[in-house]
């Protein structure tokens, strides 16, 4: 590896633990910005020849602390003081630098950094490309990219998105125990929603934004800090099983690849049975919840060899776990399928009924319930949801995929008739 | 003599290796395992899973207890390893559980699974 590569690497990882300092320390996400990206500035100006420090994430905040301290005494000059208690902050923070680098304000740095970009105010969309702008540090340029936006919208996106946090202030008090954990879920919901970009789109068309990865990187990262929190490790588990498909989930063209027609070969063996360990040590807490439950039925798919091997039995009480704890129309409409399997198309069917009002905007239900119907030989009933699935796609692969079924059902009707 | 070759590494930034990066680092490092391999100076080479994977037996004096997460201390040396093949990780506990019974006191079993292994030519038993 390249003496810049290694630098980038070191840079990367370092990132969040400093940008979580450095936000600690100025309470100002730009600022803490600007700061951490002279550090980086500094660092790829003097490592190579000074070789790299012992602790390049101490290195790193040091630096940035006090490029950030000078940048607001030249904002001082412009403009009046920052507030008192901005300032004797930051004396206080001259002299215990070794002290505050320990694990305990480390974990809070990290969390609330990710936190705040989780605020209740920003939609799902301004969230995710907030957390890859500031924890994961990807260029507006590339986020831009992955949202099939201009960069400009994605610019304005990330700039409106750090006025509302802004305004609503930050969280800087260290958080309790409660907090604390109430903080982790909202992260972890977040870190998934970062993931599912990925994983909608096909990672393969964005292969220079690996959403998924980067998803997989924050988990990790938050389980590092939060090792004993067994819903940590179900969203590690469910995270790396989801990507471990993903050289079979679409074919050559770019089409979707159903589950069950998979070439199971392609699945990645080591990201599953690392998954499979995480699941392990999770379910020695016995305190079930939401990842842990989806991670343990992405386990099962894993576990079978052939399609025909999956235990559908399990995954229906998995599933009906899951509707108890967090009741959803479609955490229904995913047990269905494995009712399908269980009892029949005419048994998921009546099951995903009384969701349709729920779900009439939802493109999975209409691609199930097609599927479902064209199973029983309903063909116009089927062709109707399956039209309806495709005015409802997001992607062009969603979209294809229908047609395929579309197409398929016409060729059969043409030859019934 | 055998000598163990123990790999330490920031694990952050080892995570952070773009796939074409790892590939490179894996294949390069198989060159030289089969140097050595082809010599039978080779014995067995493991690669650990990421330390989220971990789980630690603490022994105490009186019952071990089991903690999330890798083994941490730095007041403590690493000395030997075992290498075991069970179905799950309460089968790898129970197995560390014995070893704190036959070997009671201080110290931990740190219990980590594998993501590579190649046993590797018979090395004589020392």
């Amino acid at each position: 590896m390249s003496e810049l590569g290694w630098i980038d690497l070191a840079l990367t990882s370092a990132r969040p633990q400093a940008m979580g300092a450095l936000l600690r320390y100025f309470r100002d996400l730009d600022l803490a910005e600007e700061a951490f990206q002279e550090a980086c500035l500094r660092a790829v100006r003097t490592w190579p020849e000074k070789g790299p420090p012992r602790d390049p994430v101490a290195w790193l905040i040091f630096v940035g602390r006090n490029s950030g301290i000078d940048q607001l005494r030249k904002r001082a000059r412009q403009a009046p003081l920052p507030p008192e208690e901005i300032l004797s902050d930051l004396d206080d923070v001259e002299g215990d630098l070794a002290e505050r680098l320990d694990g305990s304000h480390y974990r809070d740095d990290i969390l609330r950094l990710l936190f705040v970009c989780c605020h209740p105010d920003l939609p799902a969309t301004q969230q995710i490309a907030l957390a890859l702008r500031i924890v994961s540090g990807l260029s507006v340029r590339q986020i831009a990219r992955a949202f099939l936006v201009s960069e400009a919208a994605m610019e304005q996106r990330v700039t409106r998105a750090k006025a509302k946090i802004a305004a609503a202030g930050l969280p800087f008090e260290t958080p309790d125990a409660m907090s604390r954990s109430e903080r982790l879920g909202v992260v972890a919901a977040m870190i998934y929603l970062v993931f599912n970009e990925g994983y909608s789109a096909g990672e393969t068309e964005r292969a220079d934004k690996p959403f998924c990865e980067e998803a997989i990187r924050l988990a990790r990262l938050l389980l590092r800090l939060f090792p004993s929190e067994p819903e940590i490790m179900g969203l590690t588990a469910l995270l790396l099983l989801q990507h471990s498909r993903l050289k079979a989930r679409f074919d050559a063209n770019g089409q979707i690849v159903l589950l069950e027609d998979q070439d199971r070969s392609l699945w990645d063996d080591r990201m599953i049975r690392e998954a499979l360990a995480l699941l392990d040590k999770a379910i020695r807490h016995r305190k079930p919840g939401p990842f842990q439950i989806q991670a343990a039925i992405a386990a099962l798919h894993a576990r079978a060899a052939r399609a025909e091997d999956t235990d559908w039995a399990e995954i229906d009480l998995l599933y009906q776990s899951l509707e108890r704890l967090q009741p959803s129309p479609v955490v229904t409409l995913n047990r269905a399928v494995a009712v399908s399997k269980l009892h029949g198309p005419e048994a998921a069917l009546a099951l995903i009924a009384p969701l349709e009002e729920r779900l009439s905007g939802y493109f999975y239900f209409h691609g199930l319930r097609g599927g479902l119907l064209k199973q029983l030989g309903r063909g116009r009933e089927a062709h109707e949801a399956f039209e309806r699935a495709i005015a409802l796609a997001t992607t062009p692969a969603e979209a294809a995929h229908i047609r395929q079924h579309l197409d398929c059902l016409t060729r059969d009707m043409a030859a019934g008739a | 003599m055998l000598y163990a070759v123990l790999c330490y590494n920031s694990e952050e930034a080892v995570s952070a290796w773009s796939k074409e990066e790892e590939d490179k680092v894996m294949s390069d490092l198989a060159a030289v395992e089969k140097k050595y391999a082809a010599a039978g100076k080779l014995g067995p080479v493991a690669r650990l899973m990421p330390t989220t994977a971990a789980t630690t037996l603490r022994k105490t004096p009186g019952e071990s207890f089991v903690i999330d997460g890798p083994f941490a201390e730095t007041k403590e040396q690493f000395l030997g390893f075992f290498l075991v093949d069970v179905e799950t990780l309460d089968e790898a506990i129970a197995f560390a559980k014995e070893l704190a019974v036959a070997n009671p006191g201080a110290g931990a079993y740190e219990i980590r699974p594998l993501r590579v292994f190649k046993p590797g030519g018979a090395l004589e038993p020392l």
